[in-house]
């Protein structure tokens, strides 16, 4: 062996090493968010956490139960504007567009995807907050939603697409119509991939924050009602998590534990769906 | 692609004659017409996003025109407002941390594409997507209490110990500052960074690896020179996208950049950002000047990850196209 090919295979041996060390260092970010969050907000999880609305400063204890409960509501409202705009209008993509709408739409769903999610914040703000004159749910769902609809609208298109064409024609020589065939054979085909799609957009706007911070805005209290201001986990973490009190802070790590781990769950859940009964599509 | 599908013949030569009421009764007229409105109500809601930013900031625009973009006064008491900091420090933080996000990203990406099994590859993945889906608060909580300690008491220290006699690494160790944001935002990019290269680099046609190694060249070789280059476009895709997101991204910034508006060379500077200064000073505007100023910073954002978003989608798609055409050969 010539002492050059002895160089270049110590080269290659010690690069490709590298891209290992990358990969593992990248990887462990992970595992050092869990543990940090599981080392300092794990004590801080208890019954009262769930349950007890916050107290006010100085006092020690209370609990999130307010936000936990506005999270879900806004969680919820957002899935009933976003979601359905996004099916419905992937099924049109897929099912009855023509090419030039279909790419003019595609166009204005990846642009609105890219919109930095503080930029979505003014748009719901003043759409939502400026005509009403009052912070409320309603306006943080319409941020959170309007953050659902790229990503459910792409991937129903996608799934639709994935779907046989043989299932759609052996459905209408059958004798039933484009609409019977899209909503009981083609959709129910797609349908894991669509459940995924969905769940995957709930688990990204759970975590947003800077969408809601002038739209739901906040409350130390329970929100009556849907036009008032809501309380969110994420808010309520960076709200602790900048404060000067100690209690607060621990606070923050438990409620930040929460989140990460609803999330996490959604997103492994999801990913369990689509990959356990993929054989439709494929 | 999308016509595909409306060519399924659903009435023969008959189409034609039947009129616009019977294909109504069927039913299938009317759910073309509903979900058009659905997909239509998305063009129509990014067109009203668009048209609002605009509108709204159009006072703040006149009255500052281009010396929004280099005076360095944000003033909202006396009504003067100079993005300057702000634009500087939401490039300075991206730019650290594309300078650290690049290397570590496509490293792990031609381990995940090159190198591992195919199992082990999936299983990193698997832990990279979830690291995506980590929200922005959690980075920014992370920030404040690990990686801001951490900065002040050891690494900005050593770094001006060893560095500072580079201005980049002058003044006191707060802690926050721009280098500690373009760290956190470096952690945050990298996942985007390996997906997509990850992606692009397993749609390099298998023959260019085998013709780059029946050649004599070691493993890295074939990697670096032959798989690498060809792929280049879609990497270069990949980072718009991470940088886009990184000047994009709110909360663990503001977190930890320190809310300064100061224009420094050195990195240990406490600084602000486009987004951060959105983040906090919105709810508190008063003066609709300042709104409008805000909003105009909004605008500034959304044109900045629009053309880089644009130019992402471009370069990604002429790899993928490279990539088939090659494979058909």
């Amino acid at each position: 062996m010539s002492p050059r090919l002895g160089w270049r295979k110590f080269v290659s041996g010690f690069m490709l090493t590298m891209t290992g060390v990358c990969a593992v260092v990248a990887v462990s970010v992970l595992f050092f968010i869990l543990g940090y969050l599981v080392y300092h907000g794990g004590a801080s999880i208890n019954w009262n956490f769930f349950t007890k609305l916050p107290v006010p400063v100085g006092e020690l204890g209370g609990g999130m139960a307010n936000a936990i409960v506005g999270s879900a509501k806004l969680l919820l409202l957002a899935s009933l504007f976003g979601v359905p705009i996004g099916f419905f209008g992937g099924i049109y993509l897929s099912e009855f567009s023509n090419s030039t709408i279909a790419f003019v739409v595609r166009y204005a769903a990846d642009l609105l995807n890219g919109v930095p999610s503080i930029v979505i914040g003014i748009f719901a703000y003043a759409l939502a907050v400026l005509p009403f004159k009052h912070f409320s749910a309603f306006a943080g769902a319409f941020a959170l939603g309007l953050m659902m609809i790229p990503i459910t609208l792409r991937s129903t298109e996608e799934f639709l697409h994935g779907v046989p064409r043989a299932l759609r024609e052996g459905s209408m020589a059958l004798g039933a119509s484009r609409w019977r065939t899209i909503m009981s054979v083609v959709v129910p085909a797609a349908y894991r991939g669509i459940m995924t799609a969905i769940l995957l957009a709930l688990a990204r706007v759970a975590g947003e924050t800077a969408p809601l911070l002038f739209t739901a805005f906040g409350n130390r209290y329970w929100s009556h009602g849907l036009s008032e201001p809501t309380a969110s986990l994420p808010v309520m973490i960076f709200n602790y998590a900048i404060s000067p009190y100690d209690d607060w802070h621990r606070q923050a790590w438990a409620a930040g534990l929460v989140l990460l781990a609803l999330i996490l769950i959604v997103n492994i859940f999801a990913r369990a769906i689509l990959s356990r009964g993929g054989t439709v599509l494929r | 692609m999308a016509t595909s599908t409306t060519t399924v013949p659903s009435a023969g030569p008959a189409e034609d004659s039947r009129s616009f009421l019977s294909r109504l009764r069927n039913g299938d007229e009317i759910a073309r017409i509903i979900t058009f409105l659905f997909a239509a109500s998305v063009v129509l809601i990014t067109l009203v996003l668009v048209l609002q930013l605009w509108h709204d900031s159009s006072i703040a625009r006149h009255k500052f025109g281009l010396n929004f973009f280099v005076t360095q006064v944000w003033d909202p008491i006396a009504e003067q407002f100079g993005a300057l900091p702000f634009i500087y420090g939401t490039l300075v933080t991206a730019a650290v941390a594309l300078l650290i996000a690049v290397p570590l990203g496509i490293g792990a990406a031609i381990f995940l594409a090159e190198l591992a099994p195919q199992k082990i590859s999936d299983t990193l993945q698997f832990f990279i997507d979830l690291l995506a889906a980590v929200p922005s608060v959690i980075y920014g909580l992370l920030g404040v209490f690990i990686v801001v300690p951490l900065m002040r008491v050891y690494i900005q220290p050593a770094l001006k110990h060893s560095l500072g006699f580079l201005p980049l690494f002058r003044g006191p160790a707060y802690g926050v500052g721009f280098f500690t944001a373009g760290i956190v935002l470096a952690i945050m990019v990298i996942p985007y960074i390996i997906s997509v290269s990850r992606e692009v680099l397993l749609s390099v046609p298998r023959d260019q690896r085998e013709a780059a190694l029946a050649l004599g060249s070691t493993r890295w070789e074939s990697t670096w020179k032959v798989v690498v280059p060809f792929a280049r476009g879609g990497i270069m895709g990949s980072i718009f996208l991470a940088l886009a997101r990184a000047l994009g991204e709110t909360m663990a910034v503001t977190m930890v950049i320190g809310n300064s508006p100061i224009v420094s060379t050195s990195l240990l500077s406490p600084g602000y950002s486009i987004a951060a200064v959105i983040a906090n000073e919105f709810t508190e505007a008063t003066s609709q000047i300042h709104l409008q100023a805000l909003i105009e910073l909004g605008l500034v954002l959304f044109l900045l990850t629009f053309i880089l978003n644009g130019l992402a989608r471009l370069l990604l798609v002429l790899t993928a196209q490279k990539g088939s055409g090659m494979g058909h050969v």
